[in-house]
Parts: C-alpha cells; sequence; structure tokens
C-alpha cells in the first residue's frame, strides 16, 4: 500500500501548492494578513509532504518492490545497494520527483529565512514559488506518475542504464536540479516586485544571496556532468555542446549575468528593468532546459520516441509561466524608476557589457540548439549543428569578456577616469602577454591555443590579484563578496588555461596491441600486459593491464575495462585514468581484435583537472559571496 | 490593483517595438516547440533509413524457442511477407507492445515471428505463458548471434520482411496503435500489392 500512500502524499502536496499559489498573492493585492499568513506553513507543509513521496520511492527501490512500474523498470535484484537509490532519479519520473523535491526544498528555504521581509513580499514571494510547485506536482501526476503499479508484479527488475551506475551520477543530478530549481527564488522575487510594481533595493539585496547560491550549485553540477562524461564514455572528450549540456549551460550564462546585474541594482539602482527581465530569463531557461531533456524533443541520448502528451503538457506550463511573466514585464516594467546615471567609463558600462556578451553568448547556443529542429519544421533536411559552429562563435564572445574582467573590479561606479585603470593594470598585461610569448614558443603542438590559454588566464588572475593589492594596500577591507568575486574571476583564468591547454596539447593514439607490445607518445610509454575477466555485481568486464612509464620510470598500472551488464548486454567503457595535476594520462579498451591484441586508446590530457578546478572556483566564489552578512541586514529606510 | 499615486504616466512604457518583438520571438519559439512536441512521439523522426530497408534480410539458421532440435533459417521463412519482432522477458517495453502486437497478430494478415533475443529460454517460456504467445514461431538468439546483422540496437525492434525477403520497414522501440495505424499498415498494403 505505500506506492498508494506516495501518490496520496502527492496529491495532497498538490492541492497544498494550489493554496499557497492562491491565497498569499491575493491576500498581499487586497492586503488581507490572514490569507498571507498561509505562505508560510503551506511551504512547510509542501515540503513534508513531496518529501514524505520521495521517501516512499526510494522505500520501493531500496526494498525491491517490482510491483511498482517505475522501480521494475529502472532497478534489478543484482544492483548495488547505493545504485538502488540513485536509481529513484535515474529515469523521468523520478528526476521530475527529484526536482519537485529541490524546489520544495528552496520552497521551505525561502519561507524560513524570509522573516525580515514585509508580509506582503514574503506572501508574493511563496505565493509565485507555489504556482510553479503547483505546475510540477500537476505534471508529475497527470502524466508521469512514479508510483504506477504494474500488474502482475514482475519478477524481475529490468536494470539502471549502466551509464549512470557511476559515482559521478550519483550526485550531477541533484546539483543540477539544485541549481536550475534554485532560480527560481529571483525569479518569484522579480515577479513579486513586478507584481508589486515598484522594485526596492533593500528586498534584491535578500535575493541576491539565493541568486549566488543558485549558480554555486548549478556550476558544481554542470562540472560534475562534465567529469562523468569525460571518464564514463571513454571518448575523453570534456564538453560536446550536447543539446542537454546546452540546456544547463544556457541557464548558467544568463544566472552569471544576472549576479553581476543584480549587483548594480542593489548598489546604484541601475538595470533595474534589465535585472527582473534576467531573472526572469534564467528560471524560464532552467524549465525550458527540465522541458528540452525530458520531452524529447531534442534527440540527444534518448533512444525511443516519448509520449507526445508529456511534451504537450510541460509546454503549455512553460507558456503559461514563462508567457504570463513577460507580458506582465511588458506592462510594469516601463514605470521602474531609472537609477543614478553613469558615463562611458565606469563600472556600469563594464558591467553592462559583461551582461551582453554573456547574454549574446546565451543567444547563440539557443539558436544553435534549437536550430536542427527550426531546419526540420522548415524541410531544410536534417541538421546538426556542432562544435564548430558552437566552439568559435563562444571563443568570439568570450573573448572581449576575458580581457575586461580585471578592469570590472577596478572601476569606480558611476565615473572613472579610463586612463587611470589601465595605468593600474598596464604592467600586469605585459607580464600576461610575455607568459603567452613564452607558452608560444615552448608548447610542443597547438602553439595559439597555448598561448591564448596561458596569456588569458594570467592575465585574468594577475588582474584579479591587482585589484586585492589595491584594496588591502590602500587599508580597506576585504568584504567576503569582493573575496567571492576574486574567487570566481581567479576561476574564471584556471578554467581558461584549462580549456585551452588540454584543446591545444591533446595527443590521442588509437592502436592495436598485444600482450607484452609497448607504445611510446612523447615521454610516455604503455606496456600493454594483456586482459583479464572480472565478474562484478551486476555484470562482467574485460578488464585491460597497462603499465604506464614515464621518463623511463614507472608512472602507474592502469586498468581500463569493458563492462557487459547483465540485463539487456549494453556494454561499458571504464577509461583507466591516472589523474594530475598537470595533466592525466587516460587509457581506454576498445574491441578485441583477435589473437590477443586489443584496440587500445590513449589521450595526454595535459592541466584537464583545472577545466572543473576552474568551476569548482567559480562555485565557491558563489557561496563565499552569499555569506556576505550585509546581505542579511535589511535596513528599514530605503537606501539613497 | 495598485495605488493610484502609482499610476505610470503613459510614456512611460516599454517601447512598443520591443514588446512586439518580444511578443514575436516567444510566439515563434512556442511555436517550434510545439512542433518538436508534436514530431517527438515519432520514433523515426531521427532515424535515417536503416541501411537494410529495400535490402535483403540477413541470412540467418536459429533454433526455435518451444523446441531448441528444429532449426528455422531465412529460406523457410521465403515465400510470403512476414513480421519480425525482436524481443526479451527482461525487456520493460517490449511488455508495454505485447497488447498491440497481440492484436495486429490476431488479424492474422502477415505471420509474426518472434526473435528472441538474449534471453533465458525458461524465463521467455514463463513470459509467454503469462502474456500470450501471439507468434506463429519463435526464434531463439541466446547469445545475439544474427541480432548485429539485422543491426538490432535494443529490444523492441520490429522489420517487415516481404516474400521475395527484402526488408520493407523497420521500427525501432515498442510498437503502439498509432504506429500500426499509420506506418505499418500502410507498408504492408504496399508488400502485399506487390506480391
Amino acid at each position: 500500500m505505500l506506492p498508494e500512500l506516495g501518490q496520496v502524499l502527492l496529491v495532497l502536496a498538490l492541492l497544498v501548492a494550489l493554496l499557497q499559489a492562491v491565497l498569499p498573492i491575493a491576500g498581499a493585492q487586497r492586503g488581507n494578513a490572514a490569507w498571507m499568513a498561509v505562505a508560510r506553513p503551506a511551504s512547510f507543509a509542501q515540503l513534508a509532504l513531496v518529501a514524505g513521496a520521495f521517501a516512499l520511492l526510494t522505500y520501493a527501490f531500496v526494498s525491491q518492490d517490482f510491483s511498482v512500474r517505475y522501480v521494475a523498470t529502472n532497478s534489478n535484484s543484482l544492483l548495488p545497494l547505493v545504485y538502488r537509490y540513485t536509481a529513484v532519479w535515474g529515469s523521468h519520473e523520478g528526476s521530475l520527483l527529484l526536482w519537485t523535491l529541490v524546489l520544495a526544498c528552496w520552497n521551505g528555504a525561502v519561507a524560513l529565512f524570509s522573516r525580515r521581509l514585509p508580509e506582503p513580499v514574503m506572501a508574493r514571494v511563496l505565493g509565485v514559488m507555489g504556482i510553479v510547485a503547483f505546475g510540477f506536482l500537476a505534471f508529475l501526476i497527470f502524466t508521469s506518475n512514479p508510483f504506477e503499479r504494474l500488474i502482475p508484479a514482475a519478477a524481475e527488475g529490468r536494470d539502471l542504464n549502466p551509464l549512470l551506475q557511476d559515482p559521478g551520477m550519483i550526485i550531477h543530478p541533484p546539483m543540477q536540479y539544485v541549481g536550475w530549481a534554485g532560480f527560481s527564488v529571483p525569479f518569484a522575487f522579480a515577479i513579486a516586485a513586478l507584481l508589486d510594481g515598484r522594485i526596492d533595493a533593500r528586498w534584491l539585496r535578500w535575493t541576491r544571496p539565493w541568486t549566488n547560491i543558485a549558480w554555486a550549485f548549478l556550476s558544481v553540477g554542470i562540472a560534475l556532468g562534465s567529469w562523468w562524461a569525460y571518464y564514463e564514455l571513454g571518448w575523453g572528450g570534456w564538453w560536446f555542446w550536447d543539446p542537454v549540456e546546452n540546456a544547463a549551460f544556457m541557464p548558467w550564462l544568463v544566472g552569471a549575468a544576472l549576479i553581476h546585474s543584480q549587483a548594480v541594482t542593489e548598489k546604484r539602482g541601475s538595470f533595474a528593468g534589465w535585472t527582473l527581465l534576467l531573472a526572469i530569463a534564467a528560471f524560464s531557461l532552467s524549465l525550458m532546459g527540465t522541458f528540452l531533456v525530458r520531452s524529447g524533443v531534442l534527440t540527444s541520448v534518448h533512444a525511443f520516441a516519448s509520449d507526445p502528451a508529456r511534451g504537450l503538457f510541460i509546454l503549455v506550463f512553460l507558456g503559461l509561466v514563462i508567457g504570463g511573466s513577460l507580458l506582465l514585464y511588458a506592462l510594469r516594467a516601463g514605470r521602474l524608476e531609472a537609477g543614478a546615471g553613469f558615463q562611458p567609463a565606469s563600472r556600469e558600462t563594464l558591467l553592462l557589457l559583461n551582461n551582453l556578451l554573456l547574454a549574446s553568448a546565451c543567444a547563440m547556443i539557443l539558436l544553435g540548439t534549437l536550430y536542427p529542429l527550426l531546419a526540420d519544421a522548415l524541410d531544410l533536411g536534417k541538421i546538426s549543428v556542432g562544435p564548430p559552429y558552437f566552439g568559435l562563435l563562444f571563443f568570439v564572445l568570450m573573448a572581449p569578456l576575458v580581457a575586461l574582467v580585471p578592469f570590472g573590479p577596478l572601476a569606480r561606479w558611476q565615473r572613472d577616469q579610463a586612463s587611470r585603470v589601465v595605468a593600474m593594470l598596464l604592467p600586469w598585461l605585459l607580464v600576461a602577454l610575455a607568459a603567452g610569448v613564452v607558452a608560444f614558443f615552448m608548447a610542443p603542438q597547438g602553439a595559439w591555443k597555448s598561448a591564448f590559454g596561458v596569456a588569458g588566464a594570467a592575465w585574468v588572475i594577475l588582474g584579479t590579484a591587482r585589484f586585492v593589492w589595491s584594496r588591502l594596500g590602500n587599508g580597506g577591507r576585504m568584504t567576503p563578496e569582493m573575496w567571492g568575486m576574486v574567487l570566481a574571476h581567479v576561476g574564471i583564468g584556471v578554467f581558461l588555461a584549462g580549456a585551452l591547454l588540454v584543446e591545444a596539447q591533446n595527443v590521442q593514439r588509437e592502436v592495436a596491441l598485444r600482450p607484452g607490445e609497448s607504445l611510446q607518445v612523447g615521454r610516455h610509454e604503455f606496456v600493454f600486459q594483456g586482459v583479464d575477466q572480472l565478474r562484478g555485481p551486476n555484470y562482467l568486464a574485460d578488464r585491460g593491464h597497462v603499465l604506464v612509464r614515464r621518463g623511463g620510470r614507472e608512472l602507474t598500472l592502469l586498468h581500463p575495462e569493458k563492462r557487459a551488464y547483465a540485463s539487456g548486454g549494453q556494454v561499458m567503457t571504464e577509461a583507466g585514468i591516472r589523474p594530475g595535476l598537470f595533466g592525466d594520462v587516460y587509457v581506454a579498451l576498445g574491441e578485441s581484435l583477435g589473437d590477443g591484441a586489443w584496440a587500445v586508446r590513449v589521450h595526454i590530457k595535459p592541466f584537464v583537472r583545472w577545466i572543473w578546478g576552474g568551476a569548482f572556483l567559480m562555485a565557491l566564489g558563489g557561496v563565499v559571496t552569499a555569506t556576505d552578512r550585509r546581505f542579511r541586514r535589511i535596513p528599514q529606510e530605503k537606501s539613497p | 490593483m495598485t495605488t493610484p499615486n502609482r499610476e505610470p504616466a503613459p510614456q512611460q512604457g516599454l517601447p512598443v517595438v520591443a514588446v512586439v518583438i518580444g511578443a514575436l520571438f516567444f510566439v515563434g519559439l512556442v511555436g517550434l516547440m510545439l512542433y518538436g512536441v508534436m514530431r517527438s512521439g515519432d520514433a523515426e523522426r531521427d532515424v535515417l533509413p536503416s541501411a537494410l530497408i529495400d535490402r535483403p534480410a540477413p541470412e540467418f539458421t536459429l533454433p526455435i524457442l518451444h523446441d531448441p532440435s528444429v532449426q528455422v533459417g531465412s529460406a523457410e521463412l521465403r515465400g510470403a511477407p512476414y513480421l519480425l519482432n525482436v524481443w526479451g522477458s527482461w525487456c520493460a517495453a517490449c511488455r508495454d507492445e505485447h497488447p498491440v502486437l497481440t492484436k495486429f497478430a490476431e488479424t492474422r494478415r502477415v505471420r509474426v515471428v518472434g526473435y528472441n533475443w538474449k534471453d533465458e529460454p525458461a524465463d521467455a517460456l514463463r513470459w509467454l505463458e503469462q502474456f500470450g504467445n501471439p507468434f506463429f514461431v519463435v526464434l531463439a538468439d541466446q547469445e545475439g548471434r544474427y541480432a548485429l546483422d539485422w543491426g538490432v540496437a535494443g529490444a523492441p525492434e520490429t522489420f517487415l520482411v516481404d516474400g521475395n525477403g527484402i526488408v520493407r520497414w523497420k521500427h525501432t522501440g515498442p510498437l503502439t496503435e498509432q504506429i500500426v495505424a499509420e506506418r505499418l499498415l500502410p507498408a504492408l498494403e504496399q508488400v502485399e500489392r506487390q506480391q
């Protein structure tokens, strides 16, 4: 009976969400305190109900209840215990339940930490979050019920997709969802401000940490996804511009723009309308990302067709939420107060450029992601838009942004002399350029990319250090907000070095090796020692033994595997990787070629860890910024 | 909704051009998504025509599930069209399509041949006992010997082969009423006309 109970909990959560969506907003518009007071208890109740449903589905997986269709489809009696927990979000229905749970957690957190906000603001914010939760719960209950019974019950489950039976996959989706759903907070705030008809810097200050935390989680989620693709898919790539990746990356870019524009609006009152639009855009893109990933509109890793009813439902929901928000924006945004003016040479101008470049990059990715669908709709044939388009345009749009990063923190608000900032940064620019020239001549291959990577990274990191120096040198204090900014900007530098150096200097060889034969790649020697069989809990593996020597000295013994999973016979590659701060050695096992020979793929990936290291630094920056106590003080009078 | 003193002055709204462009963009995007959703039910939309279509079906000889001592090959099946359905007892989607397949098989228009792929014979037999056996004959390919020749990526998959042993139609993923009515039956009509 437990699955039925789970279903009942979801229906109750839907009703509570409906209550939360209607009463507080109506109360705020009419000034009815009793109606507004419903918001908080409703948020907590919704969290408890959805968490209960999630726990029951988890229990169904752990106890191997194959009478539940979703469990039978995504689990198997051989599945190790830890993957029975993660199988909960291994497929559509459970992912959606996790999304709903994460949203409910944000909802509960807002309810808990919004006590300093005036009642009408709190009521509107929670009311908007209630609308979103209502949509997701309705989607879950009416089209994607995870508790649906399978009658008669299956004797054995089908198994979790082997691609997902991996430690990286345990935490990647939750992180991703926490980020996506987290953008509902600035979104709800933006809608609340539009309903109220004015944007107040005090309440805006309150939303800034939320945006930063959501963005930080999204950064970690994307980085983990990239890391997982790197070691699990066996191709050695870390980013493929796949529609699913793009769906996660677009809200990240807009979120990064939002973080910056929120700072301007909070401190200077400028860009108020733009900030609201970005907040709407960030969450709309998160919803669209969920839609694109979940509806089967764009084919990526989806093998089978999906049910159009699902896609249609979420499209209608998406259209109502986004269309309604934009309509409200069009009606109300014009009357927002303009903030203080600013001159061309000022921090505002630099942040405006930052926003324009990030927004353009997002638009470019949106176009590239949807273009195959558009071409199909206009009958232009099957077209796929690949890395050449994305890679080139992204580089073109991000290069000026990288060039501008160090200027931002050093420039003054409102009015500055360009010559002053340039004079401060000029020595560091020269150092960075010199480093680039050295890299150009030292790089064994990919000289231009290496030079750009090193020069760009040095420029961003040194320019950011220059800010810290001038701040501390003048006896100033570094606030957590500033440290967060510094960390995130250094993260950009680290990422840049990693991404461009690995693109430039990646070495890849694919050879047939017999046991005892070896392959020399640069300073590395790979000795193939043969393949043996390994029995895992629910798979059989061919495990290769590859001894790696560097400069004659033994470095490591790698064990790339090819796993054949018992159910369905899918074959998965597990690369053997020796991670290193300055580069990975990566070996993947290919096909058996007979006579004991095996196809072996070898990569040397310099600085590849810096890609994820940079992303984690950016995320850390977001978290550190959010800890600034200033955001938690809400002054009683409107700041000037 | 708002107090009178906060009513906007008429000139304060967003520029009309911006609103119109924004609205057009939004409507276009929704239209495109709607198109995508409508197409998403169609499994064939991204399938480049299978290399097997209009080519001879692979040659094979396989034991019958219900009596492994009897071997059936592609030569024996030739002469009249048949529908080859790849399934396994481990495949949950196969169970989803089973009622659809059964209903189609009961029309007796064409032989429906089961291709039991990578399965334990005992499991497969129990599965058929439980859910019913609509198949004319079930071939057992325990090791997946010929699946590669057929280009089978996963179960279920369904092939329509004409009387001359030429593959005429293929479907990846579970059959639905809609796919049977809109794709399989027209393809079958064409095959029958050619006979």
